[in-house]
């Protein structure tokens, strides 16, 4: 426990969690959660199916303040500063914490539009400039080779996988600090998956990343740092390894070894 | 008592039993409602025979260039008419739209749950369901009573009162089929309110947007009753919108109860004319939404 404790400390904290609970009106989904999440490293969320790790990884971003019957107590703290009292408007803090979902979502425009929509919210680019952002977007996200003749083409033309990489190229085209990734590979075939877990791990260079999983080895591929999260509890946290290898609570042995979940 | 099905033949021969059932329960629901479709079906082609074999004969170029005749002319046609329908159905039309626009945007994007949008919302059904007489007498007795005169004017708005509840009606609904999930997707890149509307949410419902303003132009393009008591009739031409005003569907009605063979004759062409309207406008509208959607 105290050389886990030590390699966890080494890291620089990207996002801190303090005593963080989340209520769905009268349900609490997190329970006083206090968590650091490394900076430049991956950092997975597993549990089971409404253990509560999607609820956190949407505090991050605020995301849950679109709806009015969900509310968090407690702090997240973006290099040192809360984002669930910032004084800053919550678009500027969505910029520098990116997410990307569940099911691909292209909006109604090109594959060109559809990464340039993010960049001109908050910069008035060349076209020049605008066409190299759009570029490097897409290569970061291993898709420009594919789409490189059919820019002016619909973003829903695009199959599954491509889909879901355009939204990750459309969020890191913002150029965010964090990049939060809620199962985005649980609608795609195993190829794709496997180039976006490629994707994943070329990201935490300038990315800080967070992801929720449904897929065990898919945390133990791609992440450092893995959370065990059961009925709004965190249970364990710290390197994926030993959290694979030796977990130190039984419940997270059953959990990974699929005894249940 | 039934025996419970044990070997895998007396399953077979329920299952077996169970289907023959549900197909004969499906052939007699499908001729049943074969027969009401055919029921529906008949008076609406009966209809439009009548409209085009009655109608048909009055088409020609003087329909389009002559003004309301004198009872038992030999001469004369609807331009007049036409002309006050078109202006006051467009610019009803084009009054109507954004406000109805910018209310059905209130209700799919910022009221879906508060008391302000739930009481619009009933306010508007029942608004969209008030018989079209009842706006006519209304704008009489607030704008016709008070000016003095009936007037073009006066048809527009009564007619810009039916065509807001069918914009706010469709505009809701069109935004309310877009997933919450791209609205999402959107507000993660820091986008503001307004802008993921204007730019997604909109665009996105472009089409059915656009249907429904379409639709809702056909309906006034029919509409008897509100201008009946608010623009009247006019049997010259006019422009001026602030004296009464000839529309289609009122020179219909008053030819069409009049002995004369004359105007019968041109109520029919009248008649033909909307018909025709209000059937490429809908085939415009479906064509325009399967083309976007």
């Amino acid at each position: 426990m105290n050389a886990r404790a030590d390699i966890a400390t080494m890291e620089k904290t990207k996002l801190a969690v303090r005593n963080l609970s989340f209520h769905y009106g009268g349900f609490q989904a997190l329970k006083n959660i206090t968590l650091d999440i490394p900076q430049n490293k991956v950092t997975a969320f597993i549990g089971p199916s409404g253990c509560g790790k999607s609820t956190l990884l949407r505090t991050f971003n605020r995301m849950f303040e679109l709806y009015p019957e969900q509310r968090a107590e407690g702090e997240v703290l973006l290099d040192g500063v809360d984002l669930l009292t910032s004084k800053d408007d919550v678009s500027l803090i969505r910029a520098r914490i990116g997410m990307v979902f569940q099911k691909a979502t292209p909006f109604p425009m090109s594959i060109y539009d559809n990464v340039a929509f993010g960049i001109r919210l908050f910069e008035s680019l060349s076209r020049v400039e605008m066409d190299e952002r759009v570029e490097a977007a897409l290569r970061h996200a291993a898709l420009w080779d594919e789409v490189k003749d059919k820019l002016g083409q619909g973003g829903a033309s695009l199959s599954g996988g491509q889909q879901q990489r355009l939204c990750i190229a459309r969020g890191i085209a913002v150029r965010p600090e964090v990049l939060l990734l809620d199962e985005p590979c649980s609608a795609l075939d195993p190829i794709s998956t496997a180039k976006i877990e490629e994707l994943i791990h070329d990201l935490k260079r300038e990315y800080t990343v967070v992801i929720v999983t449904h897929n065990m080895q898919q945390a133990a591929r791609c992440s450092d740092y893995t959370a065990y999260m059961y009925l709004g509890d965190l249970v364990e946290f710290g390197p994926t390894s030993e959290v694979f290898m030796r977990p130190s609570k039984r419940d997270t042995e059953d959990y990974i070894t699929g005894r249940f979940g | 008592m039934r025996r419970p099905a044990s070997s895998a033949v007396d399953r077979h021969a329920v299952r077996r039993r169970l289907h023959s059932r549900r197909k004969t329960t499906n052939v007699v629901a499908l001729l049943l409602s074969l027969a009401a479709m055919a029921f529906g079906l008949f008076w609406l082609v009966w209809i439009l025979v009548e409209t085009v074999r009655l109608g048909l004969g009055g088409m020609s170029w003087s329909l389009f260039t002559e003004m309301t005749p004198p009872p038992q002319a030999d001469s004369g046609g609807l331009a007049n008419a036409i002309f006050g329908s078109l202006a006051m159905v467009s610019l009803a039309t084009l009054l109507g739209t954004p406000i109805g626009m910018l209310a059905g945007i209130y209700l799919a994007e910022y009221g879906r749950t508060g008391p302000l949008g739930i009481a619009t919302r009933f306010i508007n059904d029942i608004l969209l369901s008030a018989p079209s007489i009842v706006i006519g007498l209304f704008i009489y007795s607030v704008v016709v009573a008070r000016t003095g005169s009936f007037s073009g004017l006066a048809g527009v708005l009564a007619l810009t009162l039916i065509v807001i509840p069918v914009v706010i009606r469709t505009t809701e609904n069109m935004l309310m089929l877009i997933p919450d999930s791209l609205r999402e997707a959107a507000y993660a890149l820091g986008t503001p309110k307004w802008r993921v509307i204007v730019t997604l949410t909109l665009k996105a419902a472009r089409a059915g947007v656009v249907t429904g303003v379409l639709l809702a132009f056909a309906r006034i393009m029919g509409e008897t009753a509100p201008l009946l008591f608010t623009a009247l009739s006019n049997q010259f031409w006019t422009s001026d919108m602030t004296r009464p005003m000839a529309s289609l569907p009122v020179t219909i009605f008053k030819f069409a109860m009049s002995p004369y063979a004359n105007w019968q004759q041109l109520a029919w062409a009248g008649v033909f004319l909307i018909t025709v309207g209000v059937l490429l406008l809908n085939i415009l509208a479906r064509a325009l939404f399967r083309a976007r959607s």
